[in-house]
């Protein structure tokens, strides 16, 4: 056994009205991978704000002992320069700075009155080096891809000197392929003798890499598992997750009758909204039946949310060809509002970015897409809009104390909820669900995917686009497989693999 | 208990701001404050601005854009309509539909710049605020108004609602009636809704406010409604500019609280992309806001050009920043999404009076400017420091 790094021992913090965490203990020894694991909301963010000190010390009781002393951070910079580097889920880099200036961003260098330019790119150049990227640090951020981003984020850790990384998430916006090179970077990094800590809601991902999975529930330390010693299988991390077993992680579905096909797209081709000589989305052709639930596989940057979009009243691209069939017509639909008109509902896989208004109440959400319904005369009947809102709020379980509740203050699988209910609302035949459980814990996916069946057993149509495949095959009647703006596999649920997604991906 | 009366003071501070100035000054200039003229000077001297930020209330719920133009389109617009009916010799009428039309064109062109070109709002009115200034002052070919202008414009926008009922003189003091008439009808109205409002609630069953709330809050809005009628009916009748305000106040604040449209432009500043791929035209918006700004703000020239019975150069200067900051004291957010008709009616009130107040102490007017700057800046800060401790959990 190595010696241990970190103690957290006995942290509790707590929020006006909240307890956010209630004796915590964490012990992360030299040399090993930490994997901290746990619903939403359970503190395991919070415990690694006290720890970077971005709660300072004196907000919290407890003590934080880091190599051997008793630490009191008063602020990031504190525990920073004892080497405890934290990367955040949001990425935050600055799309139109280069690679190195951002590395180098709050830790500039060169002597006090300019910074060393030269130093700065070669020290950037060997970093990127150290995380495999092959690209010169003067590339500018928004030129490269999610995942070297990514890298680049640990990058700039390592210049920080990192004796323990701290990953938040670092995997919730990556795909498969560079999901694995960040994993792999990790375990190279573990033989070099770095310390990790990693919050990741991806079990197999927490499998794959953790030496040691702390699992935090409601704000308290559950128990610590060990990879030598105990089981550490998803159903057994699932189980200490949520205090119970989960036998079935993805509820069946009883006597859908799946009917007619409710949504036809034909040779569907999108060229890019800027560049317009750029295909994005390539003489796609697929279907959905009545009561099905199809899902789209694919890499990030298939083309899957722009297909899903340039159906939804050409809501992106450019140059949009095709034939798109509904019910057995082939209908136009020039913008949003049409495509409403016509049952079509887009839930958007960017809740915040796009899908909620979060600074307006839970009912004024609920509400958007389909206000005309509640209007008489362009006013608003504001008793009905709250009804409507409450209904919605029990149909789902939502959890919030009333519906005037902004949907800011929710946790991310109760904003899932208002974003589904919002589009429950516009009553649409076709829904187009873009990553519907992205970021909410195991308890509130399992809601999701129970509403999801609730709407094909009511005759609805359902297209599920997810780059968890355990999900896609969990969830679909049928699948269709995406890559590089192409349709490459098409496949029914029951026979489809993890393995034989992959293999239509990789051989197109 | 002490939570609800907590709630209510943070809810309604600039309201107990806007009380306790009044009182300050009413101190200050020892009851001059509180004297009919006075009534009537803040009412005539800010109809302008009421009507103003009204406009920039709209523009503002989108994302925080704001109108640089509409002070110098004041001058431009005035020294149109001046052209036309005095130089020209048209009929008021003409003139009025002259410069509404002229406010339509203009709303257009930038709302169609500002909506469908997506120029960022501060360029395209800093554009108007250079240029339609100079038009203005172009068109006077030197002279540096135009006056006077026909009595019947300025009587229909700067006049005094005639005494229909031939009030008494007591004590050498002539009570003009029809103020008060129409303060006691305006108050009936109010109760109505409000009561009507909670029994509405109470039938289906929501929560209503308790009754004590109701009567509280009914006998404080009628004391305001009664104090400004009688005051008036002291100062000669009642301003057509208050009656304009008035209208267009109820308007707007129907137009945002109750309508589909008066949502969109909330969710449009709360999160735009959301809002147009919920179906919502966010373009279309945008559009109706500045073509609504630029139509305001021409009913906003009658209001000023029939008080001075006159076009001239420097009309309007400045006009853009009152009605910002009437705005920003008023609680809209500085980013949009929030702040409401009401609010914006007391941050209005809340300079005016500070305006009227330090003019009847005497205080220098450069003295006075740094006052407004300061309460601005001030109204900014809690605001921002209100809403972060409402977002802690």
């Amino acid at each position: 056994m190595g010696k241990t790094l970190l103690e957290m021992k006995n942290i509790t913090k707590e929020f006006p009205g909240v307890k956010a965490l209630d004796n915590v203990n964490l012990v992360v020894e030299e040399g090993e991978i930490h994997a901290l694991v746990g619903e939403n909301g359970a503190g395991k963010s919070t415990l690694m704000n006290v720890l970077s000190g971005i709660y300072p010390y004196g907000s919290y009781t407890g003590d934080i002992i880091y190599d051997g002393e008793v630490c009191q951070f008063q602020k990031i910079k504190d525990s920073e320069e004892k080497g405890i580097v934290i990367i955040h889920q949001e990425l935050a880099l600055i799309p139109y700075m280069s690679i190195g200036e951002n590395m180098f961003l709050g830790n500039e260098q060169g002597s006090k009155a300019a910074i060393d330019w030269n130093k700065t790119f070669n020290l950037a150049d060997k970093y990127l080096k150290m995380v495999g990227l092959s690209e010169s640090s003067r590339t500018l951020i928004k030129d490269i891809g999610v995942g070297k981003q990514q890298m680049v984020e640990i990058a700039k850790a390592l210049a920080k000197n990192a004796r323990l990384l701290i990953l938040d998430e670092p995997t919730s916006s990556l795909n498969e392929s560079d999901s694995k090179a960040l994993l792999d970077l990790l375990l190279k990094f573990k033989q070099e003798g770095m310390t990790s800590i990693i919050i990741s809601h991806k079990l197999n991902e927490v499998s794959y890499v953790a030496d040691k999975i702390t699992v935090i529930r409601d704000g308290s330390t559950i128990e610590t598992l060990d990879k030598t010693k105990d089981d550490i299988s998803e159903d057994r991390i699932i189980k200490g997750m949520v205090g119970r077993e989960m036998t079935d992680r993805f509820p069946k579905r009883h006597d859908v009758k799946i009917g007619d096909v409710a949504m036809e797209v034909k040779n569907w081709t999108v060229y890019h909204p800027q560049f317009t000589e750029r295909k994005v989305v390539d003489d796609v052709s697929i279907n959905v039946r009545k009561g099905e639930v199809v899902g789209i596989a694919g890499l990030m940057g298939a083309g899957r949310t722009e297909l899903a979009m340039s159906i939804f009243g050409k809501a992106y691209g450019s140059n949009i060809t095709g034939q798109l069939i509904l019910d057995g017509k082939e209908v136009k639909l020039k913008n949003i509002k049409d495509a409403i008109k016509h049952r079509i509902a887009y839930v958007t896989e960017d809740r915040k970015g796009n899908g909620l208004v979060l600074t307006n109440p839970i009912k004024i959400n609920t509400t958007l897409s389909n206000l005309s319904e509640l209007c008489t005369k362009r006013v608003i009947d504001q008793d009905k809009e709250y009804q409507v809102a409450e209904d919605y709020r029990d149909k789902l379980k939502t959890k919030c104390p009333t519906v005037e509740q902004n949907v800011g203050n929710l946790s991310g699988g109760n904003q899932q909820k208002v974003l589904l209910a919002k589009w429950m609302f516009a009553n649409p035949d076709v829904l187009i669900l873009d990553e519907p459980t992205r970021g909410i814990d195991v308890g509130a996916k399992y809601e999701i995917y129970c509403i999801i069946n609730d709407l094909v057993a009511a005759g609805k149509s359902v297209i599920m686009i997810s780059s968890e495949l355990p999900e896609v095959l969990g969830m679909s009647d049928r699948i269709y497989v995406m890559n590089e703006g192409k349709i490459v596999g098409e496949m029914a649920g029951a026979e489809a693999s993890q393995e034989s997604i992959m293999s239509c991906i990789l051989k197109s | 208990m002490k939570d609800k009366i907590f709630n209510i003071i943070k809810e309604n501070t600039m309201l107990i701001v806007l009380v306790l100035v009044v009182l300050f000054f009413n101190i200050t200039t020892k009851g001059v404050m509180l004297q009919p003229s006075q009534f009537n000077a803040l009412i005539t001297q800010n109809a302008y601005v009421y009507v103003l930020a009204t406009g920039m209330l709209m523009c503002m719920l989108t994302g925080g854009n704001i109108d640089l133009s509409c002070g110098s389109f004041v001058c431009l617009v005035g020294i149109i309509g001046a052209k036309v009916m005095v130089n020209m010799g048209a009929p008021t009428i003409v003139g009025i539909l002259v410069m509404l039309l002229v406010g339509v064109i203009y709303g257009c062109i930038l709302g169609y710049v500002i909506a469908y070109i997506n120029i960022p709002p501060w360029i395209a009115t800093l554009a108007g605020f250079l240029a339609l200034r100079g038009w203005g002052v172009a068109l006077l070919k030197g002279s540096s108004n135009i006056s006077p202008l026909p009595p019947e414009f300025c009587s229909l926008f700067s006049g005094k609602m005639n005494d229909l009922f031939g009030g008494p003189r007591i004590g050498g003091v002539q009570y003009n009636m029809t103020s008060i008439v129409v303060a006691l009808i305006a108050s009936i109205i109010v109760v109505v809704l409000i009561f009507r409002e909670r029994s509405v609630k109470l039938k289906k069953g929501y929560d209503a406010d308790s009754m004590v709330a109701v009567i509280v809050k009914s006998v404080l809005i009628c004391f305001v409604i009664m104090l400004f009628g009688y005051k008036f009916s002291l100062a000669g009748g009642i301003p057509y500019s208050l009656v304009w305000v008035a209208v267009i106040v109820i308007i707007y604040s129907f137009i945002t609280s109750k309508t589909d449209i008066g949502r969109y432009f909330y969710t449009i500043g709360g999160n735009a992309e959301a809002t147009r791929l919920s179906g919502i035209d966010t373009k279309r918006i945008m559009f109706i806001a500045y073509l609504n700004m630029a139509i305001l703000t021409v009913v906003s020239t009658f209001l000023t050009m029939s008080r001075f019975q006159a076009a001239n150069s420097t009309a309007g200067t400045n006009y853009e920043m009152d009605a910002i900051s009437a705005c920003v004291v008023g609680g809209v957010s500085a980013y949009g999404g929030s702040g409401t008709v009401f609010g914006m009616i007391v941050g209005a009130t809340l300079i005016g009076v500070i305006n009227l107040g330090m003019s009847l102490m005497g205080i220098d007017a450069n003295w006075q400017k740094v006052v407004k700057g300061v309460v601005l800046l001030g109204a900014v800060v809690f605001e921002i420091l209100n809403n972060k401790k409402k977002g802690v959990k």
